[in-house]
């Protein structure tokens, strides 16, 4: 499943762990939120890298308290439709001052890519099989904005501003 | 076409405004090509289209054109005219939500369609989807004598800051923001998702009293006042936190129980003040912060046309109306005071007796288009109401305007009667709807189609919906009639006493709906009803608030 930052395919250098399965000590690993709440104490010492999983479903107040523990927020959307992962990712950046990365897994759109970056997202997991040109191009599509977002956008003047999504 | 030199007081875009738009009318071209070539499911693909204004009705396609805050130009105007000429069957249809819809669209064309109406800086952007739907306001902003503060520059901030929100596209539902600034509630800011009444402060500031949670639909409510006061420089923070607060928290599992109004009426409204409160609190305000500087420019686009000092016109209207029993009916109407001595703003009634409430051809948009250049400086408003406005016309010109608009068949002198009728499509178009609404509406409208009677009747909203979706605003209409689905037949069910203004409220259910056939006399015995209990002075509504509902229920038993 190809992971774009940007537009561009990247490694993913976490490997998901079951909720069960040993953590590998070394490594970057994603653990299921559930996982990061009840082990909180236990991971707080750990040293290699660690990312938490959480669903549409999950308030971004929920997962403030462990923030300082992950570098990878993954935020899954079952739909496309379901606009919460927006939420989410927008009120860890904004309210919760999140600087790690924030990736969007499960049923997204390309023509959803430019408000996943807007609203903080970094990377979004592609299906096998995705035209990448489509998400690169979606990227591309608009150079406007007339509200403000999480990417650099230099104001222009009134509401609008110039998109500077790559 | 050039639109950069028009006198009109609407947003003039810019080069990057009409840049926004080129690259929104290119990506649904894309979207269309993914759709047939099998990238998009139909599944995938509806959203986008909605957020385009394409919807899939019984017999084609149908595009809304959004048509923000009611606010048009003599070239957007002919433009509309244009598209209903190519791309429909020579006619639009104005609807409560002050846009315009083509029913005959064909899917393949629509990214021309599209791209026509970008040409004159036209768009039908979110004015269908789960989004921030185009804003409504006062038609007579800018115009009317009781405004305190012009609702257009604040309608204008929030269509630029609600146009693709990244944060806000994939809400649980439909969201619909109304404001006003006038006392006289004429955008029914208490029955939207947000409801917003601009005001001054002591200093004269700009404020906002800000209410939420109110809608129509399958479950009526009135909305809940949030704010007294709101600044303006919190006014776009402000928005951020109620559809925060919505987006993470209202229904997604259940179509029925996702607009924010259950998520209030659930949680109650002191719980949603709290958390709308707290969510302010937080969030960055700085970066939302409306800075004078960006209302002032938006301003600007709104000053208002160079009116002249007419000494004589008041004088020049009075002498004609003496002089012309039926315009003086017209104008008894059909008007409305304007803030500027001398002058008065027209209303066009798209009620013709008998005929499609909100209906109109193209060549009915030309001669109007031509109308607002010569008697309204370029400019034309579509009420909620369905009808026209000429808002800015000299008095000692609306004569002459009658006189066109009446050659016209457009001067039918009925706004605020029981023919001024408000319907949705209903069955002959909409593929939701449970039974017709537009045959209703003309058969009511020929029953009473003698002025004398309408005049006698008094003022009177009549409003009837095709189906529970209540686009055609049935509860809140002093009458309203909903057409529901018994065995395959379209029966009404008929409610009393609702309004949409400062004493909003949503209409009682008279008794078991009625068939199609008995509408019309049922109708008519509701009327009889009111009039024999009347009191002098007395309107429908106020005659029914005081008498209540039972004298009203013999209405439905005669018809057995």
């Amino acid at each position: 499943m190809p992971l774009l930052d940007h537009g561009r395919p990247v490694e993913d250098r976490f490997v998901a762990v079951a909720d069960d399965a040993p953590l590998p000590a070394d490594a970057p690993a994603l653990i299921p939120f559930a996982r990061l709440q009840r082990e909180a104490d236990a991971l707080a010492g750990r040293n290699a890298a660690l990312g938490v999983q959480v669903t549409s479903a999950t308030h971004a107040e929920d997962i403030a308290p462990f923030l300082d523990r992950v570098t990878l927020v993954v935020v899954e959307f079952p739909k496309f439709r379901d606009g919460r992962g927006f939420t989410i990712a927008r009120t860890l950046r904004e309210r919760y001052g999140f600087s790690g990365e924030i990736r969007a897994v499960g049923h997204v759109l390309p023509d959803q890519y430019e408000f996943l970056v807007r609203c903080g997202f970094t990377c979004v997991a592609v299906s096998d099989g995705a035209d990448l040109g489509v998400w690169a191009a979606a990227l591309e599509r608009f150079h406007v904005a007339y509200q403000p977002g999480l990417d650099t956008a230099p104001v222009l003047s009134g509401l609008r501003r110039r998109l500077a999504l790559g | 076409m050039d639109m950069a030199v028009t006198r009109a007081g609407i947003y003039h875009y810019d080069e990057f405004d009409r840049e926004f738009l080129r690259e929104r009318v290119a990506e649904f071209r894309g979207q269309v090509a993914r759709r047939l070539d099998g990238a998009l499911t139909e599944d995938e693909f509806k959203p986008l289209r909605l957020m385009n204004g394409l919807y899939l009705q019984l017999h084609a396609y149908m595009l809304r054109c959004a048509v923000p805050y009611g606010v048009l130009s003599s070239d957007q105007m002919r433009q509309l005219a244009h598209i209903a000429r190519k791309y429909d069957r020579g006619f639009g249809h104005f609807t409560t939500r002050q846009n315009l819809q083509f029913n005959w669209i064909k899917l393949e064309e629509a990214p021309d369609a599209l791209a026509a109406l970008a040409e004159a800086d036209l768009h039908a952007l979110q004015t269908s989807g789960n989004c921030i739907r185009n804003v409504t306001t006062d038609e007579f902003a800018g115009a009317a004598a009781d405004e305190i503060v012009d609702p257009r520059v604040y309608a204008e901030i929030l269509r630029q800051w609600s146009t693709l929100h990244p944060e806000f596209s994939y809400l649980p539902r439909k969201f619909k923001i109304a404001i006003t600034g006038a006392p006289t509630d004429r955008a029914a800011i208490q029955v939207h998702d947000i409801g917003l009444l601009a005001k001054r402060g002591p200093a004269g500031e700009v404020g906002f009293e800000v209410w939420a949670g109110g809608g129509l639909g399958r479950v009526p409510i009135i909305g809940t006042k949030l704010r007294e006061w709101l600044s303006e420089a919190d006014f776009l923070s402000y928005m951020e936190a109620v559809l925060r607060v919505y987006n993470a928290l209202g229904g997604r599992e259940n179509i029925h129980k996702a607009r924010i109004k259950i998520l209030v009426r659930d949680v109650g409204a002191a719980r949603f003040i709290e958390m709308v409160e707290q969510e302010f609190a937080t969030l960055p305000r700085e970066k939302f912060r409306l800075d004078p500087a960006v209302v002032a420019g938006i301003q600007a686009h709104f000053a208002s046309p160079p009116f002249v000092v007419l000494p004589n016109a008041e004088a020049d209207l009075a002498r004609a109306v003496s002089d012309n029993a039926a315009f003086a009916d017209w104008v008894a109407h059909n008007t409305n005071p304007h803030k500027q001595p001398g002058y008065i703003s027209a209303i066009v009634s798209l009620k013709p007796i008998g005929g499609i409430p909100g209906d109109a051809t193209d060549a009915q948009m030309d001669a109007v288009a031509d109308l607002a250049e010569r008697y309204s400086f370029d400019e034309i408003r579509v009420t909620h109401y369905q009808n026209l406005v000429l808002p800015h016309v000299r008095q000692d010109e609306l004569f002459a305007v009658w006189q066109a608009l009446d050659a016209l068949d457009l001067a039918t002198p009925n706004v605020g009667t029981v023919t001024d009728i408000i319907a949705c499509p209903g069955l002959d178009y909409c593929s939701l709807a449970n039974a017709r609404a537009i045959p209703v509406a003309q058969l009511l409208s020929e029953r009473f189609a003698d002025l004398k009677r309408q005049y006698d009747i008094g003022p009177l909203t009549l409003n009837i919906s095709g189906c529970i979706n209540a686009c055609g605003h049935h509860h809140v209409g002093a009458i309203g009639i909903l057409g529901v689905d018994k065995k395959g037949e379209e029966f009404y069910q008929i409610t009393l006493g609702g309004s949409a203004g400062n004493d909003a409220t949503i209409g009682d259910i008279v008794g078991p709906a009625v068939p199609y056939d008995d509408v019309t006399d049922v109708v008519e015995r509701i009327i009889r009803i009111y009039l024999s209990l009347r009191q002098t002075g007395e309107n429908f509504l106020q005659t029914y608030r005081r008498a209540g509902m039972a004298p009203f229920k013999d209405a439905l038993h005669a018809a057995a």
